[in-house]
């Protein structure tokens, strides 16, 4: 068998697979919060708890209700999104142009709120769910046997990244949000409802963290705390990728899973590092992030 | 002339007092802390139920021992050896905490048994797993009470390798009590005849295992064994069966499984593994009738790590009674000299290094055609003799032990 670094190709090719299923869930919550902090220039530490909420809710409604994943699958955003939104309408809006330390610790708060209401409820050894029938089993790829589920998450996050991407960057509405958020009075002058704007967007980019939340219902353990793990990586993609930056968000997501599950390959204990050292990297070279433009 | 004689005479007296003070219980009141995971990783297994399991036996005791009223504080570890130090220093010191209990994550062991050594206070470690806590690591002030490394590495690894489980690849977690666990595990497949071909030091807590799993099963070792615990051994249990490796035809080993991992995973994905224990709710009458008054209070059954919190919680304040002290090593001592005969260990008994020593069980969860209801998990396989299942003092490294 072939070697790279005293690896073989064939797993190789697995952990860069594996990199890219890890980096379409980075890619798809650090597409959210670049949304929320590119749009409404809002640091959303809340994102973690909206992306375990969709994961939980996802599970709780299977529990309670019966209903199954494919429901889930738009239910479960929808119901997360209101629930974003109302946190904006009562709590953000009212810290609308302070400084960002202000969302920032009001997002914190409530995401710890959140977390702690639901480690009383349900404990965090995790909630079963199991993978949908039609995703049951995997494929040998001759270098690595690849579970159905996983070959449908990299689909599925890959078609809602881009579409995002789309809408925002290329559409008629996408550009009213642009307009909305850079001359607020402007944009009311033109008759357009820029609050109800902004409650919209605040609540697209909470329902991009719950859908990647019940994606991950079926992999992961779900439990209240899921989201704190992963939002500081999220954090640091979206630096990396520079603050705001839709595409950026979204390259650098898959990109950092890849570099991730390279050092998972080769050197395990700095798996959970190695993203924060990119981070630093990128900072000492290029301040405003890999994709950002120049304040 | 007197005046030297007289400062004297009251230097000597309130040495006496001092030394007089360690017969009788101090500030007229036994404090205990309870110190674990409250909100994280390891919470199911010990946390806020186990608070409730230490409060159980205080009031089964009766809430106060010769008149001495019994209270308690508790903390939060959030699984980190600094805030778990100026926790224990703050009690110790300050709050005039007599005795800590709980105590999971082996890393924040080591660092608050250090601070109650340095102030004579008495531990007993019930929630840990690190063989090391009463080896390298051992202190005049404290026990471990329900389980080890040592202990686990004894039944699971033991009876795979002799069922033919030969080469074996490692998933341990990187902090204190993965090292351990490896170790312990390295030893006893090798003794065996077995071979450990690689291994894999992961960050804790790893929420995506599926790269590991990966390289695991490129291994092509017979045993795939996790030497992780809580949430990272249930994450690498359902990506094992996400990814087929049992299907492979390895097999998958986990060495730190509580039955609130198991109660989570479900007898659907846990069927069939084998795990060690120190105790199972549904092992005789005396057990279950304990379980049901837990449940009750809780709405869970109770792991091992609850279990020995309340037989702990039960011999300590028995043991403040009759010595009608709460001085550590008054206390320490009495413990050692009598055996412990309750719904937790029978004929257990504390050693000179710290460790106390009981039968640990062999189990295998049921199959979902096996299992009546939520929480009936496992058959017990085989009863491993205490004798054999702790580390022989003969083999200690801890300073306490006399060769």
């Amino acid at each position: 068998m072939s070697m790279i670094f005293g690896v073989p190709v064939a797993v190789l090719s697995g952990q860069l697979l594996i990199g890219v299923i890890n980096g379409a869930f980075y890619a798809l919550l650090s597409l959210g919060l670049a949304v929320i902090f590119g749009l409404l220039k809002i640091i959303n530490f809340a994102h973690g708890a909206m992306y375990m909420l969709g994961a939980m809710v996802t599970v709780i409604m299977f529990d309670a209700l019966g209903v199954n994943y494919w429901v889930a699958l738009f239910l479960a955003p929808v119901l997360v999104g209101v629930f974003g939104m109302l946190i904006e309408y009562f709590l953000l809006r009212r810290i609308t142009g302070q400084d960002h330390i202000y969302s920032l610790l009001l997002t914190f708060g409530a995401a710890l709120m959140i977390q702690g209401i639901l480690t009383n409820i349900y404990g965090v050894s995790g909630l079963r769910y199991s993978i949908p029938d039609l995703f049951k089993g995997g494929v040998n790829l001759g270098f690595m046997f690849l579970p159905y589920y996983r070959a449908w998450v990299i689909l599925v996050a890959l078609i809602v990244c881009f579409g995002t991407w789309f809408m925002i960057e290329k559409t008629k509405l996408g550009a009213y949000l642009r307009a909305g958020t850079e001359d607020a009075q402007l944009m009311q002058g033109f008759g357009i409802n820029v609050p109800l704007l902004i409650s919209l967007t605040y609540g697209f980019g909470v329902m991009l963290a719950a859908f990647a939340g019940v994606l991950a219902a079926p992999i992961y353990s779900v439990t209240p705390v899921m989201g704190s793990h992963i939002l500081i990586v999220v954090f640091a993609v979206v630096v990396i990728g520079g603050m705001g930056s839709i595409g950026g968000a979204i390259i650098t997501g898959v990109l950092m899973g890849v570099i991730e599950g390279l050092t998972k390959t080769f050197y395990p204990p700095a798996s959970s590092a190695v993203i924060f050292l990119v981070m630093v990297v990128v900072l000492m070279f290029r301040p405003a992030g890999l994709f950002g433009k120049e304040a | 002339m007197t005046m030297i004689k007289k400062l004297l005479t009251s230097a000597v007296a309130s040495a006496l007092m001092v030394s007089g003070a360690q017969a009788e219980i101090s500030d007229n009141m036994v404090k205990m802390g309870y110190l674990a995971d409250m909100s994280g990783t390891y919470r199911d297994l010990a946390g806020p139920n186990g608070l409730k399991a230490m409060e159980m036996a205080i009031k089964d005791f009766g809430g106060s021992v010769k008149g001495a009223k019994i209270e308690v504080v508790s903390a939060d570890d959030r699984n980190s050896p600094d805030v778990a130090s100026s926790t224990v220093r703050r009690w110790v010191e300050n709050d005039k905490v007599d005795m800590i209990g709980g105590m999971v994550a082996s890393s924040v062991t080591i660092a608050a048994t250090k601070i109650l050594e340095e102030n004579n206070k008495l531990g007993i470690v019930s929630g840990s797993a690190a063989s090391s806590i009463t080896n390298e690591h051992c202190t005049p002030n404290h026990i471990h009470y329900v389980y080890d490394t040592y202990a686990l590495s004894i039944g699971t690894p033991t009876a795979i390798v002799q069922e033919g489980g030969k080469t074996w690849f490692i998933l341990t977690a990187d902090y204190a009590f993965g090292h351990a666990m490896e170790a312990d595990v390295t030893r006893v497949v090798e003794a065996n005849g077995g071979e450990v071909v690689g291994s894999i030091r992961h960050p804790f807590p790893t929420p995506d295992f599926s790269s590991f799993i990966l390289q695991a099963q490129a291994s092509g070792a017979d045993v795939i064994a996790l030497a992780n615990a809580g949430a990272d051994t249930t994450n690498a249990i359902n990506t094992a069966s996400e990814f087929g490796v049992t299907q492979g035809g390895q097999t998958l080993a986990a060495l730190v499984l509580f039955l609130s991992d198991v109660h989570a995973l479900g007898t659907d994905v846990a069927q069939g593994i084998q795990l060690t224990t120190g105790w199972y709710w549904d092992m005789n009458d005396e057990t279950r009738a304990w379980s049901d008054r837990f449940m009750e209070a809780t709405g869970a059954r109770p792991t091992m790590v609850h279990a020995g919190i309340y037989s702990s919680t039960m011999q300590y304040l028995k043991a403040v009674e009759a010595t009608n002290s709460d001085d550590s090593q008054t206390v320490r001592k009495y413990m050692m000299e009598h055996p412990i005969n309750d719904m937790f260990a029978k004929n257990g008994r504390i050693r000179e290094d710290g460790r106390m020593v009981h039968d640990m069980y062999l189990a295998e969860v049921k199959t979902p055609e096996e299992s009546s209801g939520e929480w009936d998990l496992y058959n017990i396989v085989r009863t491993i003799p205490a004798d054999e299942a702790f580390r022989p003092l003969s083999e200690s490294k801890c300073k306490l032990v006399s060769m």
